[in-house]
C-alpha cells in the first residue's frame, strides 16, 4: 500500500461495490458519485411535495450522534431521514457520556443496544467514523457528518450536486477553494469529489500558514495570490475562517485576512462573468465574503442548503441498501452452509 | 516450556549451525558448551566436552543475546499494560537477554529508591536482564536535575529523557554539565515540543490526506542538532535514541566526523515501515517519534549498515487494549514490538535491504558498546545468547505473543526467525515448543 493508495473500500463498500457506510470519498468510483448525485436528483422533487416522504427507511431508526455540536449539519441529517420515514434520535454526546470519562468503545456499545440501523456520527476527531465502522456489529451503517479535518463528504457532495445544477457538467470547469484549507475537512473531501467527476483544474488559494504540508498531492495546484487565483473561475468555494486562528501565529488579523483573501465584487469580477459563489456555512460576512457577494446573483449558497437534504437522503438510502443486501448474502450464505 | 532450565551444572552443548561473533561475522560452530553460567568453552574443545545435554543447532543461528536500549516493562506502576514478569519474557522470547528499562513509569525513576524498587523486582520476576535508565530532569517534567548520583549508585548505566520531549535549552545544557560530572551516558529522544506541538504523525502526504496532526521533521532534526551542539559544547557522551529522519542520520555521522562523542539507535518500526502504515486509521502504527516517509526510512536502513546508527530498539510500549481502542488521534503512541524486532529485521535482509551480520551486530555489540560493554561468544564469556532459526517461521498472535500489550506491528501472518532458546546467564529464558531438550 502506498501513501497515495486510499483503501478504506473494504471497510465502505459491500463486495458487489454497494455503499454499506459513507466515510470518505477516498476511493469511490466516478460511477458511484455520479450515482449519488442522480439519487439526490430524484429525492429534490420529494421535497417540493406537499407531502415530503417516502417509505424507503421506514421502521429503520437512525442515531445522530454529535460529538460536536453542529445545527446545519445536524438538522438537515434529521429532516432526510424523516423525508426517508426512519425513526430519528438525536444525541449530542458533547456534553453527556464522554464528559463523565466513559470511553467512545463504551459509549457504542451502549447505543448498539438500543437496536440501531445507522449512526450519522460527527467527531472532533479525524478517523472516529472509521474507528466506528471497524467496531460496530455488521448491519449497522455509519454516515460520517465531517470528522477532524479529514472528511465532510456529504458536505461535498451536496456542493458537487449544486456545481452541477449551474453548470450541467465537471469536465472543463476551473474551481478555486479559497482560505484556511489546513482545518478543513471540507476542501479535502471537495478536492477529491471534483478530481475523480472530472473538473478540469483546482486551485487552491490561501496564505501558506492555512495550508497543509504537499497539499498538491490531494489533487490540485497552489495560488497565493487571490487576483491571480480568480482568473477563468468558473467556481469560487470559500471557506469558513476561525477566530482562534489569529491565536496560533497562524494569521495576523481578521482585516488583513479579509483585505487578501476575502471575496468581494471587485476580486469576483475577476472571474468568468457565470462563476458562481459558494461556502460551506455559516458565513462569517465581512471576514470571508463582502455581503453583497454572498446575497448577490451568483451566490448558490442557499442552494447548497437545500441540495444538503437530497444529499444526505441518498446516501442514507444507498448505504441502508447495501447493508440489507449483505444482510441477505449472509443469510443466504448460512443457509447454503446448513444445506 | 521449561522456563527453569539451569544448564549451569551439568552443562549444554549446542552443535553444529552457525555463530555470530561481532567482529567476524558469521563463521561456522563445531561446538559451544555452556556451564556455570558462562560459556566454557568453543570449538573443537566444546565439540569434544562431555554434557548433560546437546543440542543440535544445524541451520540456525547462535548470537549473543540482544541488548535493548530502549524498552518499557510499565512496572512500577502501570500494571494494567504490562510488568516486569510478563515484559522480560516477552523479551526472551525475542532472543533478548538485556533490556534497559525506560524512567517512564509511575513513579518516574527518577531516585535511586525507584531504581531498587525495579531491580528488587527484576531480582524476584525478571528473566532477562534489566538495566534501568534514569531520569534525567525529577518527573521528568524538563524542571529540575534529577538526583544523577544516586541514580547511578543504584544501577543505573545513563539519563534520559524517555519520549518526552525538551523544551529548554538551558536546561538541557545543565543536564548534561551534571551527567558528565559523573561519567553518566545521557539517552535522548530528540524532539523540540514546540515544533511537534499537539502531533501525532509523521507531517507528510498521509496527514494531509488524512486530516491528522502532523509531527514535522524539523521538530526531530532542530532538537538533534541542538543536542549536537549542546554534547560537544559539555563534553558528555549523548546517545540519540529513536531517530526517524533521513536529515538526523546525516548530522549524526558528520558530527561524528568532527570528533563529538555521540552514538545513535532506531526503533525496528523505523526501518520497517512508513507513514502509509496509518493510511486506514491504524492506530497500532500511532508510534512517537512517528512513521515517517520511505525516503526516511532508507536513510536510516543505510545509516544501520554503514555502523553511523550503533544500534536497533524495540521501544517496546506494552498498552492495555483500551489505549488503542479509539479514534487514532486518542490513541496511546507505541507498538507492542520487542517480540518481533528480529523477524522484522530478517525481513529486510530477505529484501537484501540489510545484511545479517549488520542486523545482528545492531542487536549485540552496537548496544553493548554504547553501554561501554562487550559482548562475544568466546569461552569464559557470560553464557547470554540466542538460538534463532532464520528460515523457520512463527504467527504473532495472541496465542504466541508473551507481552502484556497484544499490538503487534504484525498480526496477520507468519514471520521468518524463530528463536528457539534464549539463555540469560546460562538459564533457559525462552525455549520454543519443540525444541528437543
Amino acid at each position: 500500500m502506498t501513501a497515495n493508495d486510499p483503501s478504506p473500500n473494504h471497510l465502505q463498500l459491500t463486495r458487489d461495490g454497494q455503499l454499506r457506510h459513507f466515510l470518505t470519498l477516498d476511493g469511490l468510483s466516478q460511477p458511484l458519485l455520479t450515482d449519488i448525485l442522480d439519487t439526490a436528483d430524484s429525492f429534490i422533487e420529494v421535497g417540493e411535495r406537499s407531502i415530503k416522504k417516502v417509505p424507503l427507511l421506514r421502521g429503520r431508526t437512525v442515531v445522530n450522534l454529535f460529538f460536536e455540536s453542529s445545527t446545519r449539519t445536524r438538522s438537515t441529517f434529521e429532516l432526510a431521514a424523516k423525508r426517508l420515514s426512519a425513526d430519528v434520535l438525536n444525541l449530542d454526546i458533547s456534553t453527556s457520556a464522554t464528559s463523565k470519562g466513559e470511553s467512545l468503545s463504551d459509549t457504542l456499545l451502549n447505543l448498539e443496544a438500543m437496536a440501531s440501523d445507522m449512526f450519522v456520527v460527527r467527531h472532533s476527531q479525524s478517523g472516529a467514523p472509521h474507528f466506528i465502522a471497524e467496531s460496530v456489529t455488521p448491519g449497522v451503517a455509519i454516515i460520517n457528518a465531517g470528522d477532524g479535518r479529514h472528511a465532510h463528504p456529504t458536505q461535498a457532495m451536496l456542493d458537487m450536486l449544486t456545481i452541477r445544477q449551474h453548470k450541467g457538467r465537471f469536465d472543463g470547469l476551473k474551481v478555486a477553494i479559497v482560505g484556511d484549507v489546513l482545518h478543513s475537512r471540507v476542501a479535502r473531501s471537495q478536492i477529491r469529489a471534483l478530481n475523480v467527476l472530472g473538473a478540469e483544474e483546482v486551485r487552491v488559494i490561501a496564505p501558506g500558514t492555512l495550508l497543509p504540508r504537499d497539499v498538491e498531492d490531494l489533487g490540485c495546484t497552489v495560488e497565493y495570490d487571490m487576483a491571480r487565483g480568480m482568473k477563468d473561475l468558473d467556481v469560487v468555494i470559500m471557506l469558513r475562517l476561525q477566530k482562534e486562528r489569529m491565536e496560533g501565529a497562524l494569521l495576523p488579523s481578521e482585516r488583513e485576512f479579509y483585505r487578501l483573501y476575502g471575496l468581494n465584487q471587485e476580486k469576483l469580477g475577476l472571474a468568468k462573468p457565470d462563476c458562481i459563489v459558494m461556502h460551506p456555512g455559516p458565513i462569517n460576512r465581512g471576514v470571508e465574503i463582502e455581503s453583497a457577494v454572498a446575497d448577490g446573483p451568483q451566490s448558490v449558497i442557499l442552494n447548497q442548503v437545500t441540495n444538503g437534504i437530497a444529499i444526505r437522503m441518498a446516501v442514507m438510502s444507498m448505504a441502508m441498501g447495501g447493508q440489507m443486501a449483505e444482510r441477505q448474502q449472509r443469510q443466504q450464505e448460512q443457509q447454503e452452509g446448513r444445506a | 516450556m521449561t522456563a527453569s532450565a539451569n544448564w549451569n551444572e551439568g552443562g549444554l552443548k549446542l552443535i553444529g549451525g552457525q555463530l555470530f561473533e561481532p567482529g567476524k561475522g558469521l563463521i561456522s560452530n563445531p561446538g559451544l558448551l555452556v556451564r556455570n553460567g558462562r560459556i566454557e568453552a568453543v570449538g573443537e574443545q566444546a565439540q569434544a566436552a562431555a554434557s548433560a545435554a546437546t543440542l543440535d543447532a544445524d541451520g540456525q543461528v547462535i548470537a549473543p543475546g540482544f541488548i535493548d536500549l530502549c524498552c518499557n516493562l510499565r512496572e512500577p506502576g502501570n500494571g494494567q499494560k504490562g510488568n516486569i514478569a510478563s515484559e522480560t519474557r516477552a523479551a526472551a522470547h525475542g532472543g533478548f537477554t538485556t533490556v534497559c528499562a525506560s524512567p517512564e513509569t509511575s513513579p518516574v525513576n527518577d531516585s535511586g529508591a525507584v531504581t531498587n524498587l525495579i531491580l528488587d523486582s527484576v531480582a524476584s520476576r525478571g528473566v532477562v536482564r534489566v538495566l534501568p535508565i534514569g531520569a534525567i530532569t525529577r518527573g521528568l517534567d524538563g524542571d529540575m536535575l534529577s538526583d544523577m548520583a544516586g541514580l547511578k549508585a543504584a544501577g543505573c548505566v545513563a539519563v534520559g529523557n524517555g519520549s518526552r520531549g525538551v523544551r529548554n535549552a538551558r536546561i538541557l545544557r545543565r543536564c548534561m554539565a551534571y551527567a558528565q560530572t559523573f561519567g553518566l551516558t545521557v539517552m535522548f529522544s530528540p524532539e523540540n515540543t514546540a515544533l511537534a506541538a499537539d502531533g501525532y504523525a509523521h507531517d507528510g502526504q498521509v496527514t494531509t490526506r488524512l486530516g491528522l496532526l502532523g509531527i514535522p521533521e524539523v521538530a526531530e532534526t532542530a532538537a538533534v542538532m541542538e543536542m549536537l551542539l549542546l554534547a560537544e559544547e559539555t563534553g558528555v557522551r549523548l546517545h540519540l535514541s529513536q531517530l526517524s529522519c533521513a536529515r538526523s542520520v546525516e548530522m549524526l555521522a558528520q558530527a561524528r566526523d568532527r570528533g563529538v562523542k555521540v552514538t545513535a539507535d532506531v526503533a525496528m518500526h523505523q526501518l520497517a515501515f512508513t507513514e502509509s502504515a496509518l493510511a486506514g486509521f491504524d492506530s497500532r502504527f500511532h508510534v512517537r517519534p512517528p512513521l515517517r516517509g520511505e525516503a526516511d526510512r532508507q536513510a536510516l536502513v543505510a545509516g544501520v549498515q554503514d555502523g553511523v546508527i550503533d544500534a536497533i530498539v524495540s521501544q517496546h510500549q506494552p498498552h492495555d487494549s483500551a489505549a488503542k481502542q479509539a479514534p487514532l488521534p486518542a490513541t496511546e503512541p507505541g507498538l507492542s514490538s520487542i517480540e518481533s524486532v528480529l523477524s522484522l529485521g530478517l525481513e529486510l535482509v530477505q529484501n537484501h535491504e540489510l545484511e545479517l551480520p549488520d542486523l545482528l551486530r545492531a542487536l549485540t555489540a552496537g548496544p553493548a558498546a554504547v553501554l561501554g560493554r562487550e559482548v562475544a561468544l568466546t569461552a569464559g564469556a557470560a553464557a547470554d545468547l540466542c538460538l534463532f532459526d532464520p528460515d523457520g517461521h512463527w504467527q504473532p498472535s495472541t496465542a504466541t505473543l508473551l507481552s502484556a500489550g497484544r499490538h503487534a506491528p504484525v498480526l496477520d501472518r507468519a514471520l521468518p526467525g524463530e528463536v528457539k532458546l534464549t539463555l540469560v546467564a546460562g538459564r533457559t529464558a525462552w525455549q520454543a515448543p519443540g525444541t528437543p531438550l
